[in-house]
């Protein structure tokens, strides 16, 4: 190939090894005309930033700014009923957050509710996938019906649940008590509320993720099972070392975007305590930091503090990220198996 | 590294068993076990609770409040389903929502996929200057959760003085960084370099190549991610509830977001109301469902 021959000589020395994986730059100056216009197959030299353009005016517009912007707001005060008129007041939003005892409350259920519900959703997840990933009359079926939760929308999931979910005559509480046992105040407890509104989190997203482990189980190559089977390995067995450390991407996957999703948690705990609304339920029990973002900006109009919040909601989630990372790294270090 | 497994070409020709595999993606890559009746009875599990609260849904709302709020609920069907489903209609503008919604998910799907074509295309095919850090910047953005854009948002669309219009939730949606991700991966390898040289040789121009050449070949992409972004429009939540009011031009999710909070207090209308927002998608997830769970499974796993 030419392309690596022009970079070593016309491009700024960096990296000019060539390697199979760097078409991505393009070198700087001096390159030759032909080579140029054999890489870019297609017409002007213009035409890439023309077919990106309508997608990053949008980004820019409705993603990015906003994005920059928030910043700034969170350093003023800015009433949504004069939100023409910010008053700078620095730091003062953030600092009153470590104060708030309703913030750290929401942090805290955040936290909870997003455990209670990630956990239980994958591991029920990796079963499912697993119950699939074998020959089996009416997969498509099978696979259709776990997207079904997923197509129905937070809205119409979590009033069918908080119906579930009533406290005299729901269908929960009428099945604990055919079994024998007592009631259960699934709105005002504040662990059976917690528990009621994860359930739906799991409801909705198990299927969903059964089909991207499912995808990823079947990349592995059978050989392996086969390999594995003929040393005696138990399906358990098989399960743990080769599913497993296959699916290794796919997890990654999932835990990443589900531990997002339940950082942003919303839909369910304000619609779940009907009435209620934004509070999240009478003693805030299952308020969430995507909740208190909205009770602060759109209920008590704070546009200034709902921004901060929102920055504290992206910090909290880089350092938990970063931490993840550090703790993959040192587990990376120890000799594993080289599976 | 090293434990990622090996792409699935290779071994799909290798293992591809049954006829059978013709009948959904990725069929000949599943494992030649038998499925024994444990997993069919585990399997039937997992569906009757998947789909009990849909149905159930279905139930509460052909049934009236005094009977819901008696014990033990109903179970079986009751005869107010039409009388409900007309309350939802019109007392609690379903009709309009849904009219709206519809709106909303055919622009916001129809625009991710043309723009997210366009520059998935330029990325996977098209050699130019700050390729690697505009790509890099749209993945970077997809982890970024969408609270934190919408107080500026808000501030934005109230100085354009549409709160209450539409375009404030079709404009933020139009584009997505998921889509040009998902159209990247797949023109990558559905655009062999020799037939846009070819197309080139011919003469034809950027729009030339694009419309002929490009499009057919994304076609089956195309319609993966429209579905995903249809579905993913249809249900939006967050930014719809802030944008839009009951009052204004509601969305479906708006609108039952009100009947949630109380605006109409008789809950089986409210059920009948859940179950018109529902079952539109249920038609669509009946319809293409197996194209749908193809593009779950492709685009979560490439993305």
């Amino acid at each position: 190939m030419d392309g690596a021959r022009d970079r070593a000589g016309a491009g700024p020395g960096d990296r000019a090894g060539a390697g199979p994986g760097d078409r991505a730059g393009t070198p700087r100056q001096g390159v030759p005309r032909r080579p140029r216009l054999r890489r870019t197959p297609v017409g002007s030299r213009w035409a890439p930033y023309v077919l990106v353009a309508p997608f990053f005016l949008f980004f820019g517009a409705f993603g990015v700014f906003p994005l920059a912007a928030t910043a700034w707001t969170s350093l003023h005060r800015v009433e949504l009923t004069a939100p023409a008129e910010p008053e700078w007041v620095g730091l003062h939003n953030y600092a009153r957050l470590l104060d708030d005892a309703f913030f750290w409350n929401a942090l805290a259920n955040t936290v909870v509710i997003g455990v209670l519900s990630t956990v239980p959703q994958l591991l029920l997840a990796l079963g499912v996938a697993h119950l699939l990933d074998v020959r089996l009359r009416g997969r498509g079926f099978f696979r259709v019906v776990a997207l079904a939760p997923y197509a129905t929308s937070v809205a119409a999931a979590t009033l069918v649940f908080a119906l579930f979910y009533g406290r005299d005559h729901g269908m929960a509480n009428w099945a604990l008590g055919v079994v024998g046992l007592a009631p259960v105040d699934w709105q005002n407890g504040p662990w059976a509320s917690k528990l009621a509104v994860s359930s739906i989190v799991v409801w909705r997203w198990t299927g969903y993720n059964a089909l991207i482990y499912l995808a990823a189980m079947q990349t592995i190559p059978r050989e392996l099972y086969e390999a594995a089977a003929l040393d005696g390995a138990s399906r358990w067995r098989q399960f743990l070392h080769v599913t497993l450390p296959g699916l290794r991407p796919a997890l990654a996957f999932t835990v990443l975007v589900s531990t997002i999703g339940a950082t942003q948690l919303f839909g369910e705990p304000l619609l779940f305590g009907s009435g209620a609304g934004a509070s999240g339920g009478a003693d805030h029990q299952f308020q969430t930091l995507g909740l208190y973002l909205y009770e602060q900006g759109w209920v008590n109009l704070h546009l200034g503090r709902a921004a901060a919040i929102a920055w504290a909601m992206l910090l909290i989630l880089v350092v938990l990220f970063g931490a993840v990372r550090l703790l993959r790294g040192g587990l990376a270090r120890r000799p594993g198996r080289a599976s | 590294m090293g434990d990622a497994p090996h792409p699935g070409r290779a071994v799909r020709s290798r293992t591809a068993p049954a006829r059978r595999s013709r009948t959904a993606p990725g069929a000949g890559l599943v494992r030649t076990e038998r499925a024994g009746w444990g997993t069919y009875a585990l399997l039937a599990l997992f569906t009757a609770v998947s789909l009990f609260p849909l149905l159930w849904t279905a139930v509460a709302a052909s049934r009236t409040s005094t009977r819901l709020a008696a014990t033990p609920p109903p179970f079986r069907f009751g005869r107010n389903l039409p009388g409900n489903l007309a309350s939802a209609w019109t007392d609690a503008r379903l009709g309009e929502a849904l009219a709206n919604t519809a709106l909303v998910a055919g622009t916001v799907a129809a625009g991710t996929v043309l723009f997210s074509t366009l520059a998935g295309f330029a990325f996977a095919k098209l050699r130019f200057r700050f390729r690697g850090t505009l790509l890099l910047l749209v993945a970077g953005t997809m982890l970024i959760p969408p609270q934190l854009g919408v107080v500026p948002l808000y501030l934005l669309i109230a100085r354009l003085r549409w709160t209450d219009e539409l375009q404030a939730v079709i404009l933020p949606s139009l584009v997505s960084a998921f889509g040009v991700f998902f159209m990247v991966q797949h023109l990558r390898r559905a655009l062999p370099a020799e037939v846009l040289e070819a197309a080139r040789m011919d003469g034809a121009g950027t729009l030339r190549t694009v419309w002929h050449v490009v499009l057919p070949a994304a076609r089956p992409a195309m319609a993966v991610l429209g579905m995903l972004s249809f579905v993913a429009a249809w249900n939006d939540f967050f930014w719809p509830v802030l944008a839009l009011t009951q009052t204004g031009n509601p969305t479906v999710q708006v609108a039952l977001t009100g009947l949630g909070r109380g605006t109409v207090p008789d809950q089986s209308v409210v059920m009948a109301g859940a179950l018109l927002g529902t079952l539109p998608l249920l038609v669509v997830l009946a319809l293409f469902g197996r194209h749908i769970v193809g593009g779950v499974m492709r685009g979560a796993v490439k993305g």
